[in-house]
């Protein structure tokens, strides 16, 4: 039991505690910078203008789609079905406006629907039904990658307008890209959601204790559907990005990439087991993967590489998660 | 359960510590401690949390190893080679949260790791015969086929003891083995040792709860920040002695009660009924008092507070507040009504514990400004019950889990008079924590009665109820079995309604 509630020393110790807060983080932030910087000391082509807003534009489907996945995470949950998902909304989507005319926006929105309905499934399966997240995104995945092969009978879907380039290649004050700016957009909004909402608040207490969330009074319930939800979303939205970038509507798109998303959010810091998890970590850990496939390409380096390395960051990054945890653990007996 | 022959000296010391420590970095957590442990004894290690007995424990039973000093098995110095050492050389030790595979049979579950037989074959007659014999030894009555995993709490402990047995052991360690038993199956585990001890086996049994120690021990060893305050006969110690020997300081008043004038009926809970767990309850709880719920393990106490908080579903009853009829389906409705409920497990179901001492605090009822938590608000309100209940944290953002049992429990009080709670149930508020942190718990739960909150306290531990409450409702087997005034409390009154020897309305 120590006794040190002085006001004098409050002020410094919540200070050591935000800043240990940031510690898991600093690891990947540490490793985003060590591999910037060798990167671009090892190629010229590295440290451009075209090749940043390039990272930026493909890490957009990634990142987007992991703010969702951080949250879920943080209420110890998983969402299995956000690469099917993703695939599902952009072939929707892009029906919408090959087959029925839809202008882009509402083509975008509509996408980003069928993604929030696969998530309302999800939550309610996992919320109401009990069935663990594990198992109810599993199948998710299964029928929603189903759901595309029959709406397409596995056929890309071309035909789409013009300005569906816009989301996912275009540029706007002076060469910013489009991805770039969405990105910045949903990381801004999903701090503010997990650090200044009941939803994010609510989401970190359920991740980390879900009956003392309820005998507080926490309508679960809601709250964890709602989670999924946003993830559904967020995977439909990025979808459409998807989708944008290749300019059609690809029933095979995504397949495995709910391994980056849930990679990005581990490297960052979010704990499998719940109630640990923020935006800024995902982010750094979607770049860092990004980062780590782009100095591959530029540096010739066989591709199969790339994941080996990711997965050995992975390793690293759960290590040290759970080695923070023993040592806090031991700190409270 | 004293043997005549207790005294020191007259027998030869089956497990003895010389000038035993042990560092954790920054923490002499065990500090040079000398200790006896003759065969056929209870030995009783007593102290606070944090006082070392746990990694005593460790350090005898070989999962830790020893800083300093060494450890001797029957005279002979042991050499560190970790637990299964210690098991080899006949010290066993029964943890409080079981190491059984629940898949596996009891049988399989006895000789994991020592199965009889040869080239990797199982020989199962062999294993199931022994088996039965090891059970019938520890009084327990089921097939050595049953899966662990349909055993209750009592039958799994005994499987551990059984195991110990299997193992020959000259010393079992027991950890708060009473934790998580009721009542009758206490006085059965107590039978158990009392067997093994005539069979000369020595228990070392770690305990907090002072009237277990008097019914059990022959010698009580105290420690207290790592060190052995005293080793006495228990003979030669009273109630006031040992939590003085344990606290290091006297503690004027376990249970300071303040005089209050009682109010208004604030809760009146009628006819509540749950399947085979609550038939019919009833009862009221006046502003300002302190009613305290008694009855055995599973009488249907905590079940009842759970009830009437909208935690489980029930049939049928209802629950008014100052006259008020409310429609409780879930917590949140209790919530809104003012009606809170400290859980029995803290870290269980109370807690967040990977939240800070803010953000436990405003669970349940977070400060908002236009859509968004007020965080400046929040720092504000933790710091205000920081400094209120005296909740002991170096930083009120600093995760809940780092803090002792008794400032843990602060923050789940503060959490619930942060709602505004008019009544509150407290299940067990002195479990788990230290001596001098229940006399400030107990001060606290007065506090708020004079404040004119209904208060009910639900407690396995009778001197709590009886010094604290100003009525005890006893249940049994799902009903309210008696309500009992304070001038008419003994403690063989509340024994007679719970065990239901004494019918009374």
């Amino acid at each position: 039991m120590t006794d040190g509630t002085e006001n004098g020393t409050s002020r410094g110790s919540a200070l050591r505690d935000r800043l240990s807060d940031f510690v898991s983080q600093l690891a990947a932030a540490g490793a985003l910078i060590v591999v910037f910087v060798f990167l671009s000391f090892a190629s010229p082509d590295f440290l451009t203008a075209d090749n940043l807003f390039n990272i930026g534009s493909q890490t957009a489907v990634v990142a987007v789609i992991a703010v969702g996945m951080t949250l879920v995470i943080i209420t110890a949950g998983i969402d299995l079905s956000v690469g099917s998902v993703a695939a599902l909304a952009g072939v929707m989507g892009a029906l919408l406006m090959s087959s029925f005319g839809l202008s882009m926006p509402f083509a975008v929105l509509g996408g980003t629907l069928v993604g929030a309905a696969c998530g309302l499934t999800n939550g309610f399966l996992v919320s109401v039904a009990g069935l663990n997240p594990f198992i109810a995104t599993l199948g998710m995945l299964s029928v929603a990658r189903g759901v595309v092969y029959i709406a397409t009978d596995a056929q890309s879907v071309f035909g789409l307008p013009d300005s569906f380039r816009l989301l996912g290649q275009g540029v706007v004050a002076g060469g910013i890209p489009i991805p770039v700016v969405i990105i910045i957009t949903v990381a801004i909004v999903g701090y503010v959601v997990l650090s200044r909402t009941k939803l994010g608040r609510y989401a970190y207490a359920m991740g980390s204790n879900l009956e003392a969330a309820r005998l507080s009074g926490i309508p679960i319930r809601r709250y964890l559907t709602s989670v999924y939800v946003i993830s559904g979303a967020l995977a439909g939205f990025g979808g459409m990005i998807a989708a944008s970038r290749v300019a059609s509507g690809q029933p095979n798109y995504g397949i495995g990439l709910e391994l980056d998303v849930i990679a990005a959010a581990v490297i960052g810091g979010a704990s499998l087991f719940g109630g640990q998890g923020t935006v800024v970590g995902t982010l750094i850990g979607a770049f860092l993967i990004a980062l780590i496939r782009n100095g591959a390409v530029l540096l010739n380096v066989n591709t199969f590489y790339q994941q080996v390395i990711i997965g050995v960051i992975i390793w690293v990054a759960v290590f040290w998660d759970q080695y923070r945890r023993r040592k806090l653990a031991s700190a409270s007996e | 359960m004293s043997s005549p022959e207790t005294e020191a000296g007259t027998r030869e010391p089956v497990l003895r510590l010389r000038g035993v420590s042990k560092e954790f970095p920054g923490v002499l957590a065990v500090d040079g401690v000398d200790l006896e442990i003759l065969p056929g004894e209870v030995h009783v290690v007593a102290g606070e949390n944090g006082a070392g007995k746990s990694t005593l424990m460790k350090l005898l039973s070989q999962v830790e190893r020893p800083s300093r000093g060494t450890v001797e098995i029957s005279g002979e110095p042991v050499e560190y080679h970790g637990p299964g050492h210690a098991q080899h050389l006949g010290v066993a030790m029964v943890y409080q949260e079981f190491a059984l595979a629940p898949d596996l049979s009891v049988a399989e579950n006895l000789y994991l790791g020592r199965e009889p037989g040869r080239f990797g074959f199982v020989n199962r007659a062999k294993e199931m015969e022994e088996a039965g014999g090891l059970l019938r030894r520890v009084g327990l009555e089921v097939g050595p086929t049953r899966l662990v995993a349909g055993l209750t709490v009592a039958e799994m402990q005994r499987v551990e003891i059984a195991k110990a047995l299997a193992i020959d052991a000259k010393v079992v360690i027991m950890d708060e083995p009473t934790a998580t038993l009721a009542e009758r199956e206490i006085e059965d585990l107590f039978g158990v040792i009392k067997a093994l001890t005539d069979d000369g086996i020595a228990i070392l049994y770690i305990s907090h709860r002072l009237d277990e120690i008097f019914r059990i021990a022959d010698r009580v060893t105290v420690m207290r920040d790592g060190a052995i305050v005293d080793t006495l006969p228990v003979s030669e110690l009273d109630e006031d002695k040992l939590v003085r020997l344990m606290v290091g300081r006297e503690i004027s008043n376990l249970y300071p009660k303040p005089e209050v004038e009682i109010g208004d009926v604030l809760l009146r809970v009628s006819g509540i009924t749950r399947g085979t767990k609550l038939k019919n309850c009833s009862f009221e709880v006046r502003a300002g008092e302190i009613l305290g719920f008694a009855g055995l393990v599973g009488a249907g106490r905590t079940e009842l507070a759970r009830a009437v908080f909208g935690a489980d579903k029930v049939e049928g009853g209802s629950v008014e507040l100052e006259g008020r009829k409310l429609k409780i389906k879930r917590p949140q409705d209790a919530i809104e009504s003012g009606v809170g409920y400290l859980t029995e497990d803290r870290k269980g179901e109370g807690l967040a514990l990977q939240l800070g001492v803010d953000q436990n605090i405003t669970l349940a009822n977070l400060p908002m400004t236009k859509g968004l938590i007020n965080l400046k608000e929040e720092q504000r309100i933790a710091r205000q019950y920081r400094d209120q209940l005296n909740i002991r944290t170096p930083s009120v953002r600093r995760r809940v889990q780092v803090l002792s049992g008794g400032n843990q429990q602060k923050v789940v009080v503060a959490r619930w008079l942060e709602t505004n709670a008019k009544v509150l149930f407290f299940d067990e508020p002195a479990r788990g924590i230290d001596v001098g942190a229940k006399a400030e718990m107990f001060g606290l739960i007065g506090d708020l009665a004079e404040e004119g909150r209904g208060i009910v306290v639900i407690s396995s531990y009778l001197p709590e109820l009886l010094n604290m409450c100003d009525r005890i409702l006893v249940m049994r087997e799902g009903e309210v079995a008696g309500v009992i005034e304070r001038e008419e409390f003994s403690e063989e009154r509340v024994i007679a309604l719970a065990t239901g020897t004494e019918e009374t309305a």
